[in-house]
């Protein structure tokens, strides 16, 4: 399932079996854990790396350290290995293939910022996942590897339960649902104290940076968006999967480069929480936070899907809806019915079976429940189905007017559309 | 100083009573759920305590008050 793009640094040494590099190989691929000589000096590293957060939002990741290492008292460390969005899979390939990549990333963060302990959060249903991080967490207290306790801890796998403050929440024996935006888990998280949280692939980074520097890490990517990403590229590509690309690459190179089909006109950027638009809308732009904004686009988790010719962009889009609208954790009236509600509007619309005026209705409707959820699960979902129906507005326009496009009826290739079992967030 | 009312959308249950106590301020949307004015006038005060008092669910808040009791500081979201 994973494979090497044009660049190989995180994904340096992964094997294509997918089989976990044992502590001796992971050494022997990118040398010892360095010492950590000081915490600011790990910090300032990275902050001149330009290194931004891999778990969506691309918030700096120096900026971050430092507000929680100036924070009082003994910090804790998050890893967030959760990927609760359904097109990804770059988590759970760099877990499985560089364990120990990630696990010294947990380390040098954790000294760096004063944490004491650190929890690994992976999805309780993530297969061997969990077995394979307790095995690479055990050989490094065999070893002496480290010095940071890591307990590798298993939630509920919804799409929200994946949110910082549901992982605190879940972590301080609550449920795994989000608690609104006070207080910061920076101020104020697990054990009430402050809590630093980070994607695996970004914290897998840290550790290249403590080993190389910035300097090496600005090698790769542009100015403004350094480094590499992991990409999820499915689709019409020649081989579906896990690539590391250098960040900010053109979207068009990409496409080019996993050979994507020749007639795919349509994309999805980002995820589910992403948008979909026209290839030559954004062939030319860098798929980066910066590159991607004047589409009011975003790299996400670094989703990337191809929509083959012969599938229809309108019914894809109603299936993400119908799934995150299954996804809401209901409790914030405008995501517990306004979800389903333009999931309906748009499974009528893809259906070719509209009743009154969908695309009017939608329109209304988006207003009433962006921005009006304790957590941002609204707002990606009315992103995702609003940015649908501008990259296919013809189609949508002939699909109101009650004429489907035959693709409608080729079923849909997204995963994760299926109702979904609503969850048990403890 | 400019008033503006905040409603926690986990603890808010659509009961509407707000919107009938305010509705220069606040609109229901189809569910039932309020949706506020950007900001409150100085003038509506006293409507727009009584909407956060009467909320059942409490999940109304009133902040930019000049005197004191209910509210404090704007927060930043
Ligand atoms: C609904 C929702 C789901 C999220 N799911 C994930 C996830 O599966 N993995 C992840 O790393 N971050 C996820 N995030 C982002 C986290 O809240 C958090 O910002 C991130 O883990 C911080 O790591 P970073 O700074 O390294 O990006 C999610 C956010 C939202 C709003
Ligand atoms: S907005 Fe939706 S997902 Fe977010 S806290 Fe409220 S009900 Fe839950």
């Amino acid at each position: 399932m994973t494979k090497k793009g044009s660049v190989t640094r995180l994904t340096a040494g992964w094997r294509r079996s997918g089989r976990p590099a044992s502590l001796h190989e992971h050494a022997r691929q990118h040398g010892q854990l360095p010492p950590l000589h000081s915490g600011q000096d790990l910090i300032d590293e990275v902050a001149a790396a330009g290194l931004t957060g891999r778990g969506g939002a691309g918030f700096p990741v120096g900026t971050k350290m430092r507000g929680v290492a100036a924070q009082r008292g003994p910090k804790v460390l998050v890893a967030n290995g959760m990927e609760s969005e359904p097109a990804s899979r770059k988590d759970e390939s760099l877990l499985a293939s560089s364990p120990h990549l990630v696990l010294d990333g947990i380390e040098l963060a954790a000294s760096a910022v004063g944490a004491e302990t650190a929890h690994l959060c992976l999805p309780r249903t993530g297969g061997g996942l969990a077995d394979l991080m307790l095995k690479a967490v055990e050989d490094r207290r065999r070893h002496q590897v480290g010095t940071v306790p890591v307990e590798v801890r298993q939630l509920p796998h919804d799409y929200v339960s994946s949110e910082q403050t549901s992982l605190v929440s879940w972590l301080n024996g609550g449920l795994a649902l989000p608690t609104g935006s006070r207080p910061r888990p920076s101020e104020r998280g697990v054990g009430k104290r402050p809590t630093l949280v980070h994607n695996v692939e970004t914290l897998a980074n840290v550790a290249l940076i403590a080993r190389h520097g910035a300097d090496w890490f600005k090698d790769e990517g542009t100015q403004e968006a350094p480094g590499t990403m992991l990409m999820t590229i499915t689709g019409a590509v020649a081989e579906p999967g896990v690539y590391e690309m250098a960040n900010g690459a053109l979207v068009g190179d990409v496409l080019s480069a996993v050979q994507a089909d020749e007639d795919v006109e349509a994309v999805l950027i980002g995820g589910y929480f992403g948008t979909w638009h026209q290839v030559s809308e954004v062939a030319g732009l860098p798929f980066s936070k910066a590159g991607l904004a004047g589409v009011d686009a975003s790299p996400g988790a670094g989703v990337l899907f191809a929509l083959p010719a012969n599938r229809c962009g309108l019914a894809e889009a109603a299936g993400i809806a119908r799934y995150l609208a299954g996804q809401s954790a209901r409790q914030c009236g405008p995501c517990m019915f306004g979800l389903p509600a333009i999931a309906g509007d748009l499974t009528q619309l893809a259906d070719g079976r509209p009743e009154g005026e969908p695309l009017d209705r939608m329109d209304r409707r988006f207003g009433q429940i962006s921005g009006r959820g304790a957590c941002r699960h609204p707002d990606g979902a009315v992103r995702n189905a609003e940015s649908a129906l501008s990259a296919f507005a013809a189609d949508a326009r002939a699909h109101a007017d009650g004429r489907p496009c035959l693709a409608a009826r080729q079923g849909r290739q997204l995963p994760g559309t299926e109702p979904a079992t609503q969850g048990d967030w403890r | 100083m400019t008033m503006k009312l905040h409603v926690d959308p986990i603890a808010c249950a659509g009961h509407g009573l707000c919107a009938e106590l305010l509705p220069e301020a606040i609109e229901l949307d189809e569910w039932g759920y309020p949706m506020l004015a950007a900001s409150v006038p100085a003038r509506l005060r006293g409507h727009a305590r009584r909407a956060v008092s009467a909320c059942p669910a409490l999940a109304l808040r009133l902040t930019g008050n000049d005197d004191r009791g209910e509210g404090g500081p704007a927060r930043a979201q």
